[in-house]
């Protein structure tokens, strides 16, 4: 029923955190273990990397179990705790020390504080940046510029439009009582809303498959709903693989409450950063090394942040792959709507259609928020080929349901097909005209993206304007891009990139006239840097 | 939920399969009964009465009223600013206006007696995901809350489905209308204990969800005591705080804190919810008040899972900033839902059924213990059943609700008509003389 951990893993919990009392000796222990771990790891491989920090540890536990003191007061833990926790096995993942909220206070779980510790990362900096200083080209020309947020503004217009012309209508006037607005509804979704986002997807992905409504579940945006399926297919210590780089916010909507792991797939340039089966294969092996049991594999296609399409070989070779291992396979697709280019979007639902797989570890997750240009509105969807999935997601919808009223208002405006045809379609030329200039003004500078095909981004190579080719080194451009050229960007470590230098760009926040802004601020801070090398 | 997996299949996780969602309890087994055979006064008469269900439908007029004047803050094209506002970026600190309309009505809903800062306001998707999101921050899995019984069935699902937390009970019994004492939250903390299990909280609600009763001070008082010398947090769902019958009855932690000058107020965390006292269930508005930096923090990072959508923060700022509309709704709100009390009470009396004294809530605690066959949880299912089936009326019996003592029910009266109302009591009456009669027979031989 709950989840009863192992007596070993209870102990190490509760004795893994450092009492006051004890304080000096485990705080040193930690001193010392963590930046062995890394040292070994670099020479002694992940194996030895884990053992012997695994072995301290345990001999650790004893000592404090025979020496712990009655009551518990939580010490302040040393940062390197949690930045460890990144490469190290399960068993040390749990090592997040309870840190001092208040100097006295009751402590807060380790959930609570691995969250409250990694806020400054170049991520959320770059958010704070802007929202301090945002970028308008008439009231504030030296604002900080937002290529950091995939979010669309470019048909914003055409919604607003909609909206002052018929959002009055759909909610409160007409046949809808109060009693249908305000009353519980079921929290997977009103059927009228799953019937009319069914559609909608397959008119986005140019009617090539068509979706069920009854294997549809609604939650308040994508982000609960990947953890819903995380929570469903995996256990806590289990693992997901997931081709990197892969968008920051991944590794908070897969782990951060389900205690579920993510093992990176690395993609490299030379590939096009397009999944190789070789190294799908050795991630797979590498875990069942490291003892933890993998439960399926996400991909986010059109892909973020690179911005690639999964063609059928692919899918087909995903699917062999899944079932010869026995596991799921979860596929965002919450960018189908946003494809621009020449390439076909190929949906994991088309696949299926076609192929005798056992479609009961197929899951495909969308979202309106992106191709509809309302992320305000949060609507998200799990779509499933397994009846068991849908019937815990729905009965785990009622954490994340979304306002009735908002899903009436949606179903207006997506049953209003004239207006989503014409909608997808402007989007999708806008989007192709945007990507296309700002490629182009790219590469007056000498800066090559990879070709995408889809999403509201370039995958930028910046590899020759950083110092040492390492993560330090793109951090400092990182740094000069935002701070010097105010423009806010990702930078490719935040989305486990293993390659340094490359730089996620969203451009659909920006109109025409800010790309060549855009563009000229880059160039002075990457002129800086070619004097520097 | 048995799972028939065929090999060789893919499996799913424990939580999926796990029947810790609590759905096949009686409490929800009712709800069954009442989905397959609706009461409808016109198409159905005879279908059961759902009186299962903690629903506030008594002011909808007043709602309706509101929106029908209103019109324009139900949608989004009011001004182009206001527009690009509300449809971009779901930042999960929540719409600064909204934040600041419910701080407000917070304090409206207590009288004045205690303010609220809009910056410690943390939105949800519902009450539901805002006890469930500050389990996740207060306690690891294997951990416990300390719960009084009897308590909100869904809190079994609520609290520990996903999050893998224990609830440990504080027990509460009729000999002292059912408030929490010292011994009992001693007696329940030495019992996780001897579990080895590790307490992080207690977690009350109050008013009360089944019993309908607002907490006395000096039991505040004593809670509050006891969290801080253990040092753990108090979590007080306060989410029927403005379904008080009458004014000045309740007194919210938040009162009680401010008494003590906030000291020690960084373990206290209140969640509220606009689907009780507002009637707005379908709307999904929670939030987490807490008084503890961290935990607001937190909090809003993990409330990503469950935004309000910001439409329908821009609809529910503007109604709750309208000070006559939230004035004149809690106090007409208030009236109605002590008449509707006070007609249910004076209903089941005739009928020779006793109540627990109630001072709020949208339900009364029932006592059938006369009528069980043996002061057991067995012959209550067997009495709910009989009510379910031969009365057609769902109520939710107090074993699912975790209650010690076997014979008490909780009866929703606020969810349907003054007509059903009052259909339902004819029927408990009818149930009453046929148990009399039947009664009468067996002791007469």
């Amino acid at each position: 029923m709950t989840q009863a951990r192992t007596p070993a893993t209870q102990s190490d919990d509760d004795t893994n955190q450092p009492t006051t009392s004890g304080s000096g000796g485990v705080t040193t222990a930690m001193r010392v273990i963590v930046p062995l771990q890394g040292v070994v790891q670099g020479r002694g491989g992940l194996v030895l990397g884990s053992l012997i920090p695994c072995a301290l540890f345990y001999f650790l536990q004893l000592y404090l179990k025979r020496h712990r003191p009655s009551s518990a007061t939580p010490p302040p833990t040393p940062p390197t705790a949690v930045a460890a926790e990144v490469s190290s096995p399960s068993a040390l993942h749990r090592v997040h020390s309870r840190s001092v909220i208040s100097p006295r206070g009751a402590h807060v779980s380790s959930r609570g504080n691995s969250i409250a510790r990694q806020s400054d990362g170049p991520v959320d900096i770059g958010l704070r940046k802007v929202s301090e200083d945002p970028y308008d080209s008439a009231t504030n020309p030296d604002g900080v510029i937002q290529l950091g947020l995939a979010e669309n503004r470019l048909s914003l217009d055409l919604v607003r439009d909609w909206l002052a012309e018929n959002a009055m209508n759909s909610i409160v006037a007409g046949d809808l009582s109060i009693e249908r607005i305000a009353t519980y509804q079921p929290f997977h979704g009103l059927m009228e809303l799953k019937v009319a986002v069914a559609g909608f997807m397959s008119q986005v992905m140019k009617r090539s498959v068509s979706f069920n409504p009854s294997q549809i579940i609604l939650t308040a945006g994508a982000t609960p709903a990947l953890e819903m399926l995380a929570f469903c297919l995996a256990d806590v210590g289990n693992a997901f693989l997931v081709p990197s780089p892969y968008y920051p916010d991944l590794d908070r909507d897969v782990k951060w409450r389900t205690g579920v792991e993510i093992i990176p797939i690395p993609c490299r340039s030379a590939d096009g950063f397009s999944l190789n089966a070789i190294a799908l294969d050795r991630a797979f092996t590498q875990a069942k090394k490291r003892g933890l049991k993998v439960r399926g594999i996400i991909i986010s296609n059109p892909s973020n942040p690179v911005g690639n399409l999964f063609n059928r070989e692919i899918l087909y070779n995903l699917l062999d792959f899944a079932t010869e291992k026995n596991i799921h396979i979860i596929s965002n697709e919450i960018l189908a709507g946003s494809t621009h280019g020449g390439e076909q979007f190929v949906s994991l639902a088309e696949i299926t259609d076609s192929e005798d797989f056992d479609r009961n570890r197929l899951h495909i997750v969308y979202s309106l928020s992106k191709d509809l240009c309302l992320p305000g509105s949060g609507v998200g969807v799990i779509y499933s080929f397994n009846d068991n999935v849908l019937a815990a997601a729905k009965k785990m919808a009622r954490f994340s349901s979304i306002s009735v009223p908002t899903q009436h208002l949606l179903i207006s405006m997506l049953s209003d097909t004239v207006f989503i045809e014409k909608f997808i379609q402007t989007t999708r030329e806008r989007l192709g005209r945007m990507y296309a200039k700002f490629v182009a003004g790219l590469k007056q500078l000498g800066i090559e993206c990879i070709k995408s095909s889809g999403g509201f981004y370039c995958w930028v190579d910046m590899s020759g304007f950083i110092r040492s080719y390492s993560e330090k080194g793109e951090l400092e451009l990182w740094d000069k891009l935002l701070n010097i050229a105010k423009i806010n960007v990702t930078p490719g470590s935040s989305c486990h990139c293993i390659e340094p230098g490359w730089f996620r760009c969203c451009f659909t926040m920006l109109t025409e006239e800010d790309i060549p802004v855009v563009i000229e601020r880059i160039r002075k801070v990457s002129e800086t840097c070619k004097s520097h090398s | 939920m048995a799972v028939e997996i065929e090999q060789p299949s893919v499996r799913l996780s424990r939580v999926a399969v796990s029947e810790t969602h609590g759905e096949d309890s009686p409490y929800f087994a009712g709800w069954k009964a009442y989905d397959e055979n609706p009461y409808d006064e016109l198409s159905n008469p005879s279908g059961v009465i759902q009186m299962g269900l903690a629903e506030n439908q008594v002011s909808f007029d007043l709602l309706e009223e509101y929106l029908e004047q209103h019109s324009e803050v139900a949608s989004w094209g009011k001004k182009v600013s206001g527009f690009r506002e509300n449809a971009l970026f779901q930042d999960y600190h929540g719409l600064l206006s909204f934040r600041k309309a419910m701080a407000s009505f917070m304090g409206e809903v207590r009288e004045g007696r205690a303010s609220f800062d809009p910056d410690r306001i943390v939105l949800t998707a519902g009450a539901t995901a805002a006890n469930e999101l500050l389990t996740f921050i207060l306690a690891n899995p294997g951990d416990a809350l300390l719960v009084p019984t009897p308590y909100y069935p869904g809190f079994d699902r609520d609290l520990r489905w996903r999050t893998g937390v224990k609830i440990v009970p504080i027990h509460c019994d009729s000999s002292n209308n059912f408030q929490v004492t010292a011994e009992a939250l001693e007696a329940a903390y030495r019992s996780a204990e001897a579990m080895s299990v590790k307490v992080s909280a207690v977690l009350i609600t109050n008013p009360s969800n089944p019993l309908g009763i607002t907490i006395d001070r000096p039991v505040l008082d004593e809670i509050l005591n006891f969290v801080g010398r253990k040092n753990i947090h108090l979590v007080s769902d306060e989410i029927y705080s403005g379904s008080v019958f009458s004014s000045g009855e309740f007194v919210s932690v938040a009162e009680v804190l401010q008494s003590r000058d906030f000291k020690d107020a960084e373990r206290v965390h209140i969640v509220y919810s606009l689907s009780k006292d507002l009637g707005l269930p379908g709307f999904r508005v929670g939030t987490i008040y807490s008084y503890n930096d961290a935990v607001v923090n937190t909090a809003r990072r993990m409330s990503s899972f469950t935004l309000i959508s910001s439409q329908t923060q821009q609809l529910l700022a503007a109604m709750l900033s309208d000070d006559e509309f939230t004035k004149n709704y809690v106090r007409t709100n208030r009236e109605r839902l002590r008449k509707r009390y006070e007609k249910i009470i004076l209903g089941l009396r005739n009928g020779g059924i006793e109540c627990l004294k109630g001072n709020a809530g949208l339900f009364c605690w029932m006592n059938l213990k006369p009528l069980l066959e043996n002061a057991t949880r067995e012959s209550e299912l067997k009495l709910w059943k009989s009510i379910l089936n031969e009365a057609k009326l769902n109520i939710s019996p107090g074993s699912s609700c975790h209650c010690s003592e076997p014979g008490w029910f909780r009866v929703c009266f606020a969810n349907m008509s003054e007509k059903t109302l009052e259909v339902a009591l004819k029927r408990i009456h009818n149930l009453m003389e046929n148990t009399k009669i039947s009664l009468h027979n067996v002791i007469s031989f």
